[in-house]
């Protein structure tokens, strides 16, 4: 149990990317070997320009026995989207 | 013939003057280290103490030996005999070979191969640094490469160094006893010779005089951080940027250039 | 493929009573059927659950332990291009061990359980890799039939029922086109090279044909657990139908190096558009899933070697991190 190292997921943001995706998980002893670790496991072919590590333990993820009460009530609510209001076309900048 | 380095002494010149022998000696001297040192890193692949690490050693061979093949493929063409990085590489002897000592030392356990490893990594990050600078304009460029390559190198190292020096008491006899081991071959990295300083004079290569303090201090910072001791001076006098060699060198070229000598001239 | 002795007895759903257990495994299926993605929190039967657990670690055993075998021959490599080639190969089967370990741990065991059950020898890996590398031509061998058997399998798992395993095959898949295309390029090489490395691109196919063939395991008719894996797409090809794909998209690249299949039966079937292969010897194949192949003892060994010696590196690293606090990271 004393050899174990704990576990990280791992989050890569590419070159071309906007935001950090997570791309799988991997085993250090520290903060500072879980990036080098994700360096070397998950950047080989330029994918990366930034690399989060969380440890597994600390991420918190939503149930998916909940998932109908998180997200179906959204469904109905088209008046976020914009394409939901009509506006004239001659009407500019909007 | 000089006995001791194994090479002709290039006779004097003007002063200052770059001596095309000289010249294709330095570049191969850090192409010889780069490469043997990437050959003995490769032996771990596969046996590595965790799967991650395994992945972090292949990475480091393969810049190591991807910085011997630029560097190689330079010293043939300095050379001017025809002499590719593979020529160099499989068809030398012992004898013609100039890395560093050091370099060639077995891997040992983990400990032994990080000690090694650390010192080396320091050693690059002065090195190339310098080179940024040399007025040879192509080994400006493979130094600027390699110095990326250098720092995580030595940011790996010198981690795995405080984490073996720092974590266990049998972690800290290991390197304790890795690091005794080894230091006896560290006076040769910055202890310059003819070559060294007809090329420092040519501005193509810096001033190990000047680099020798400055590693020695990152060593101390390190070694203070793991806290390890840092063992005391052995003045032997090792040359294996002359072509003299220790044992091993002769064991792992045998492997290395196995193929290449048992089928001449074959294409692979 | 990576699953040849996968067996999943005595781990059927308990029947409930209450039914409730019931309808969760139809609504699983109904899922499973619209092509939807099981995701590591969803409910999944148990035996779907374990099933997976074998499959994906005995996918990941095999890609470790497969590094041995090719690595017996990195320091031999015959130029520094080939050398470094290896390394990246090899690197990246650590690499694809490693994405499979981390698709397992997401069904609930650690990867620490995984190893200790392959080094204690409970645990199965690809029989392929019980075979030794005798010469330089075995690691053209390898990448070219060996690789190749294995993008078969692995394309169609790309679209597994399993997010984490499916998402690591598209990863893995990615990566493996180099690998199988590197193997090829060596036996173009020998096999247009001297009579000498003629001669041994040859005895390598001799040597690999064969168990390369067995690594599509055994045909379907004696294989009991592909039709439950079938209706769960975690299997989406039959062992004959990969194996048939294989041979038919291999042997004109043999005939095209000019080197000889070691199939005295092997004839090209215009009938059904077909190459038709002679007998597999299954009692080889049988051999060395027990443990009494050529390597198996060597490559067990080595493991157990590699994880030994390291643990005191482990230990090191875990008290080291103890020392310092929580998330810090020291500055490069």
């Amino acid at each position: 149990m004393s050899e174990d190292w704990p576990l990280f997921e791992v989050f890569i943001r590419s070159r071309s990317g906007l935001e950090h995706k997570h791309v799988g998980s991997l085993h250090a002893a520290d903060a500072r070997m879980a990036i080098e670790h994700a360096r070397d496991v998950y950047t080989r072919r330029q994918e990366g320009v930034s690399i989060w590590v969380v440890r597994s333990a600390d991420l918190i993820a939503s149930d998916p026995q909940e998932a109908e009460s998180l997200f179906e009530p959204a469904r109905d609510k088209v008046y976020r989207h914009p394409t939901f209001y009509a506006i004239p076309e001659e009407v500019k900048n909007l | 013939m000089n006995a001791v380095s194994g090479a002709a002494s290039p006779a004097d010149g003007e002063h200052g003057a770059m001596r095309p022998e000289a010249h294709f000696r330095c570049v191969l001297r850090l192409g010889d280290t780069s490469l043997v040192l990437g050959q003995r890193l490769s032996e771990w692949i596969g046996h590595a103490p965790e799967l991650e690490e395994d992945l972090a050693l292949a990475n480091l061979a393969l810049d190591l030996i991807g910085q011997a093949r630029l560097l190689l493929a330079y010293a043939g063409e300095l050379e001017g005999h025809g002499r590719d990085e593979d020529a160099l590489a499989f068809l030398r002897d012992a004898t013609e070979f100039t890395n560093l000592t050091l370099a060639e030392q077995p891997n040992g356990d983990f400990g032994h191969t990080l000690v090694r490893q650390w010192l080396l990594d320091s050693w690059q990050l002065e090195i190339y640094q310098g080179l940024i600078a040399s007025t040879d304009a192509r080994l400006a460029a493979i130094a600027a490469k390699a110095l990326k390559e250098t720092r995580y190198h030595y940011r790996f190292s010198s981690g795995w160094l405080v984490r073996l020096g720092d974590g266990t008491e049998e972690s800290h006899l290991r390197v304790q006893g890795a690091l005794d081991h080894l230091w006896r071959f560290t006076p040769e990295l910055f202890a310059p010779d003819d070559i060294d300083e007809r090329m420092q004079a040519a501005g193509v290569a810096p001033s190990l005089a000047e680099l020798g303090p400055q590693w020695s201090r990152r060593i101390d910072a390190d070694l203070a951080a793991a806290t390890l001791q840092r063992p005391a001076a052995q003045p032997y006098p090792w040359h294996g940027k002359r072509g003299v060699h220790t044992e091993h060198l002769g064991h792992m070229l045998g492997e290395m250039q196995y193929l290449q000598r048992a089928y001449p001239g074959a294409r692979w | 493929m990576y699953t040849q002795a996968l067996d999943i007895h005595g781990k059927d759903p308990v029947p409930s009573a209450d039914g409730e257990r019931a309808q969760l495994a139809e609504r699983f299926q109904a899922r499973i059927d619209a092509e939807e993605r099981i995701e590591p929190k969803d409910w999944m039967p148990e035996a779907y659950r374990q099933t997976l657990i074998r499959q994906i670690s005995q996918h990941a055993h095999s890609e470790i332990v497969g590094m041995l075998p090719e690595g017996n021959w990195i320091t031999r490599a015959p130029t520094l291009k080939r050398k470094v080639v290896l390394i990246a190969k090899v690197q990246d089967e650590g690499g694809h061990g490693l994405y499979l370990y981390s698709a397992a741990e997401t069904l609930g065991v650690a990867r620490s359980e995984l190893i200790a059950q392959l080094l204690a020898g409970t645990a199965k890996y690809s029989s392929i890799f019980n075979y030794p590398t005798l010469t330089w031509a075995d690691i053209g061998a390898i990448g070219w039939l060996v690789d190749g058997a294995a993008i078969m399998n692995q394309i169609p798992l790309c679209r597994c029922s399993y997010g984490p395993y499916a998402r690591a095959m598209v990863r893995i898949c990615k990566e493996e086109s180099f690998h199988q295309r590197q193997g090829f390029e060596i036996m173009l090489t020998l096999a247009g090279g001297s009579p000498a490395q003629r001669a041994m691109a040859q005895d390598a196919l001799n040597r690999w044909w064969w168990p390369s063939l067995m690594m599509f395991g055994p045909s379907d008719a004696d294989s009991k657990h592909t039709a439950q894996s079938m209706r769960w797409k975690i299997k989406r090809f039959s062992n004959d139908e990969l194996r048939q794909k294989f041979v038919d998209t291999t042997v004109p690249q043999a005939q095209f190096l000019g080197l000889t299949v070691p199939d005295p039966e092997l004839r090209w079937d215009e009938a059904t558009q077909h190459y038709r292969i002679g007998a597999i010897d299954w009692s080889e194949f049988n051999a060395v899933l027990k443990g009494n192949g050529p390597c198996n003892r060597e490559r067990l060994a080595a493991r157990r070697a590699a994880h030994d010696s390291g643990g005191w590196v482990r230990a090191a690293a875990a008290a080291h991190a103890q020392k310092e606090p929580r998330g810090a990271a020291r500055a490069a």
